[in-house]
């Protein structure tokens, strides 16, 4: 009986003692990553000295933005002096709603255009070309055009975080949808697809994790193009509040803006690839 | 012998370009309704392309081509191809890939649904439907591959070195597999392989090929009797056979070298 015990409780030990290190191992990955930044940020706070700013009262310390970013978040009691007072979360939601817009307009243009160019030689021949040229074109150098043509609209903004987001899910849609295995292809044929259904059925998954490569690299190009169309063609939002802020010399909510702007870019990242996991199942079980 | 299932009249198939290489010079071929039919022969012979044009997947430079008394113009699910490396979507689990032919032929569930269930038993997978096929060996991807055509009722069977690329072991029992299920089905098959006991194992007729440019050096009937298993491959008359065989190719090898 004590034998029986005994033997049985071993193989339920052995993982336990085998998870306890991985768990340490992935605590300590982590904690090497907050060596750098900690250090940085301690040291910048400690320059800044009694009077809270480096570089000759120019930058302030990190405690200094973090009480300015509370400001800007929260609002402050009595007189409402402060412009920035409480609106950190309403720029927020401007500069995300339009890279949203902007974003979405991309995917629903640029993946049927990619699949389109990288399956059929005539929409490549057609299209192709164009595509190349206007590729060139840097997202900033659309802005005096996009502000004549649109005004110091909303739309304006979602103008450019679209074209700029357009070239990376296109190109790398193209990619993709290029690349399907020719196997695949006579397989659906050869089982009756219809060319529709050739391209919806297997043009398009096969190309999905390509589509997905473009779209992390758009998305990144679309945070950058709302932060310089609000900076120019708009009057709100994080890159508006960031310019102004700097006319004003309020260099600590330039600097809380900036954290801000890369908190809103990571988060909604690692969104992408969260659906992305979601998505292509296949495509993770198969890289183990 | 039952009437013509496919029937090939002087085909010839050269891929053009700088250095037009001729694929295929020639070829006669008569296979009959429920015949299994091996072209067999080196890399190179030409085996594949004959066996893509049937397909449908390419168009012949010259010759004429028939199944059933119909020219093959372009892929069709009556011919179904199973490929050397399954090919299965890999995005679409076992389930999935097996219906993908009835559904996109516009089938409703209940006129395939219980066909793709049985055809996942004939091939030993129906406990493993939900899976995708990165989670498969190489032996059950191929056991879907062979499902996905059989659930469409093909007239005809084209498989291309189906078992080239599994281990010893896998190979041996896919072949038994494909026996018992052609013993069950009794349909007409076109088997490329470049191992003569495959060959011999699995076929009524075999067509040794010759490359450079592919033609059909010879034919020979295997009297081996059927229904056939693994035992097969040590009963009498089976090294004969492949005695008579491999003497031919090493002859047609020896004939081809540059002098």
């Amino acid at each position: 009986m004590t034998r029986g015990a005994a033997a049985a409780s071993q193989p339920a030990a052995a993982p336990r003692s085998a998870a306890a290190p991985a768990a340490e191992r992935r605590w300590s990955r982590v904690a090497l990553g907050w060596i750098l930044p900690v250090a940085v940020l301690l040291a910048w706070e400690l320059a800044g000295g009694s009077e809270g700013t480096v570089f000759h009262g120019i930058v302030p310390t990190p405690s200094k933005v973090v009480e300015a970013w509370k400001v800007w978040a929260f609002g402050e009691p009595g007189l409402g002096l402060n412009p920035y007072s409480g609106t950190w979360w309403s720029n927020v939601v401007f500069s995300t709603q339009r890279v949203a817009q902007g974003f979405g307009l991309a995917i629903l243009l640029g993946v049927p255009l990619g699949v389109l160019i990288g399956w059929s030689k005539l929409t490549a021949q057609l299209l192709d070309p164009s595509i190349q040229w206007l590729r060139p074109i840097p997202i900033t150098a659309w802005l005096p055009f996009s502000i004549a043509v649109f005004g110091i609209k909303d739309f304006g903004a979602i103008f450019l975080i679209a074209l700029g987001a357009l070239y990376p899910i296109v190109v790398n849609t193209t990619q993709g949808a290029r690349d399907v295995d020719r196997n695949w292809v006579r397989a659906a044929r050869m089982m009756g697809a219809n060319a529709n259904q050739l391209l919806f059925r297997v043009v398009l998954p096969a190309a999905l994790p390509s589509v997905f490569t473009g779209l992390r690299i758009g998305l990144g190009i679309a945070w950058t193009a709302v932060i310089v169309s609000e900076m120019v063609a708009v009057k709100s939002g994080l890159g508006y509040v960031l310019w102004d802020a700097y006319y004003v010399g309020r260099m600590d909510v330039v600097i809380a803006d900036m954290v801000s702007i890369g908190l809103a870019g990571y988060l909604s990242d690692r969104l992408i690839v969260f659906i992305e996991s979601r998505v292509l199942t296949w495509r993770r079980l198969q890289s183990h | 012998m039952g009437a013509a299932a496919i029937s090939i009249r002087g085909l010839d198939k050269v891929y053009g370009g700088a250095h037009p290489v001729e694929a295929l010079r020639g070829i006669d071929l008569e296979i009959a309704d429920g015949e299994f039919a091996a072209l067999l022969g080196p890399s190179g012979c030409g085996k594949s392309t004959l066996l893509n044009l049937l397909a449908g997947f390419e168009a012949p430079t010259g010759g004429s081509l028939a199944v059933y008394d119909a020219p093959v113009a372009q892929p069709g699910p009556e011919r179904g191809v199973v490929f050397q490396e399954a090919a299965l979507f890999p995005w679409l689990n076992v389930w999935e890939n097996v219906v993908f032919g009835p559904k996109v032929q516009g089938l409703a569930p209940r006129e395939y649904e219980e066909r793709a269930r049985e055809t996942l038993r004939l091939v030993g997978l129906d406990r493993f439907d939900r899976h995708l096929p990165v989670q498969l060996s190489g032996g059950m991807r191929q056991r879907v591959g062979i499902a996905r055509v059989l659930v469409m009722k093909p007239r005809v069977l084209l498989m291309d070195e189906p078992f080239g690329a599994l281990d010893a072991q896998t190979r041996l029992s896919m072949q038994q597999l494909l026996l018992d299920v052609w013993q069950k089905l009794k349909k007409t098959v076109v088997f490329v392989t470049h191992d003569i006991d495959e060959a011999i194992l699995l076929a009524d007729v075999i067509y040794v090929m010759s490359p450079r440019p592919g033609r059909i050096q010879s034919r020979y009937r295997v009297e081996m009797p059927r229904p056939r298993s693994l035992d097969t491959l040590t009963e009498a008359g089976f090294n004969e056979l492949k005695r008579a065989i491999m003497h031919q190719i090493r002859h047609d090898i020896a004939a081809d070298a540059p002098a």
